[in-house]
């Protein structure tokens, strides 16, 4: 079986490119929220005891 | 996700070749399979049926005997949004198969490619446990073990179990979209008591008529996805009798928990009327101009007004719950 080319269109990467970037963000506010929660939580419970 | 594959330029605009193992017939098919975009993950969380989740979860916070801190009761509700979530996104994974051939399921992610099978298991999978195990650190553990068990009850015995096997599989499936105020009030208490268990059955007996609603117009989705749903397995016109028997069921059922003295008469009004205009709407679908088959011939016009006052119905019914325990504890 002929083999073809092993590329993506530039147009291809650019999209692969930003919808990593989208993912990488919306994955660094995740986790920021959730360190601003456990924060909050850890606080809460001390301050219960 | 398919990390390994890696962008074909570079920085400066040279053409870079792909790690072995990609075919170019594989790229030039589907150019950006995986690749999805931050609205297929959240897709996959299934966010229309994690309002009701939310909202029901809410409530059962919020009308739970005892006081919870804004910020506890916060995460709470975020793990609730975030298991059910989870078990949505598991629940893609499985029936990516028979979501491929149902035209109302045909675009989501994993059939249409954008998220590979793999990689939303994963999600879910460390999404489910990451809710229970946050409930448990930011609750307790009765409202993280009924988090756990709603979890593990959608995936394993709704869509794993019944949901290809048998018409039953809602009524006894619908039990997993029923646990949210249970965990609400948990939550709050640290126990599961009576009212909360009403208000699992004001859901549990709600499903059956608000599925088959939607079962009537669409089964022929479910048909050709070989899904036993009530109408695909004993036809139309036994869907509409069940619908019909299940609506009048409701009715009291939404009764109990002013019946219990939970909820005050003011509540017990709301409730019959929303009751009466569920079963108003079940009489339609009952009556509705059919062939000899059941089949509707007005486009099933009262099937999809049903469907959409069930949405009402038990928006509205969680909503006086929550009024009336407020109004009480401002008057009282």
């Amino acid at each position: 079986m002929a083999q073809q080319q092993d590329h993506l269109s530039r147009a291809d990467s650019k999209e692969i490119a930003r919808r990593r970037r989208g993912r990488s963000i919306a994955i660094f506010f995740s986790l920021l929220g959730l360190c601003v929660l456990f924060y909050a939580i850890a606080i809460i419970k001390m301050a219960r005891h | 996700m398919s990390d390994n594959r890696i962008a074909a330029f570079e920085p400066d605009g040279r053409e870079q070749s792909l790690p072995s193992g990609h075919s170019g017939a594989e790229n030039s098919a589907l150019p950006l399979e995986g690749e999805a975009e931050l609205r297929d993950w959240i897709a996959l969380l299934k966010p229309r049926v994690m309002t009701l989740v939310v909202f029901t979860g809410l409530i059962g916070l919020l009308v739970a005997p005892g006081r919870i801190h804004p910020i506890i009761a916060f995460a709470a509700v975020l793990c609730i949004a975030v298991a059910a979530g989870a078990a949505g996104a598991i629940n893609m994974w499985y029936d990516r198969d028979i979501d491929a051939r149902m035209r109302r399921t045909a675009s989501r992610p994993i059939p249409a490619g954008r998220i590979l099978p793999h990689a939303a298991l994963g999600f879910g999978v460390t999404l489910a446990a990451a809710s229970v195990f946050v409930m448990f650190q930011a609750t307790n553990l009765a409202a993280a073990s009924v988090l756990a068990i709603s979890i593990l009850f959608y995936v394993f015995v709704y869509t794993m179990w019944l949901k290809r096997r048998t018409p039953q599989n809602i009524v006894i499936g619908g039990a997993a979209g029923a646990f949210p105020p249970v965990i609400g009030w948990a939550a709050v208490t640290g126990s599961v008591d009576l009212v909360p268990l009403i208000h699992f059955a004001i859901i549990f007996f709600w499903t059956p008529p608000h599925f088959w609603s939607l079962a009537l117009y669409a089964h022929g989705d479910y048909a050709r996805a070989g899904v036993p749903m009530l109408p695909v397995v004993s036809g139309a016109r036994e869907t509409r009798r069940q619908i019909m028997g299940y609506t009048v069921l409701l009715l009291p059922i939404t009764l109990l928990p002013w019946f219990v003295g939970f909820s005050g008469p003011a509540y017990a009004v709301v409730a019959t009327l929303l009751g009466l205009g569920f079963i108003y709407h079940a009489w339609l679908v009952l009556t509705d101009a059919q062939d000899e088959s059941g089949v509707s011939l007005t486009g099933d016009k009262p099937a999809r007004a049903a469907f959409k006052f069930s949405l009402l119905h038990l928006a509205v019914i969680f909503a006086a719950i929550a009024l009336d325990r407020l109004l009480t504890g401002l008057l009282g």
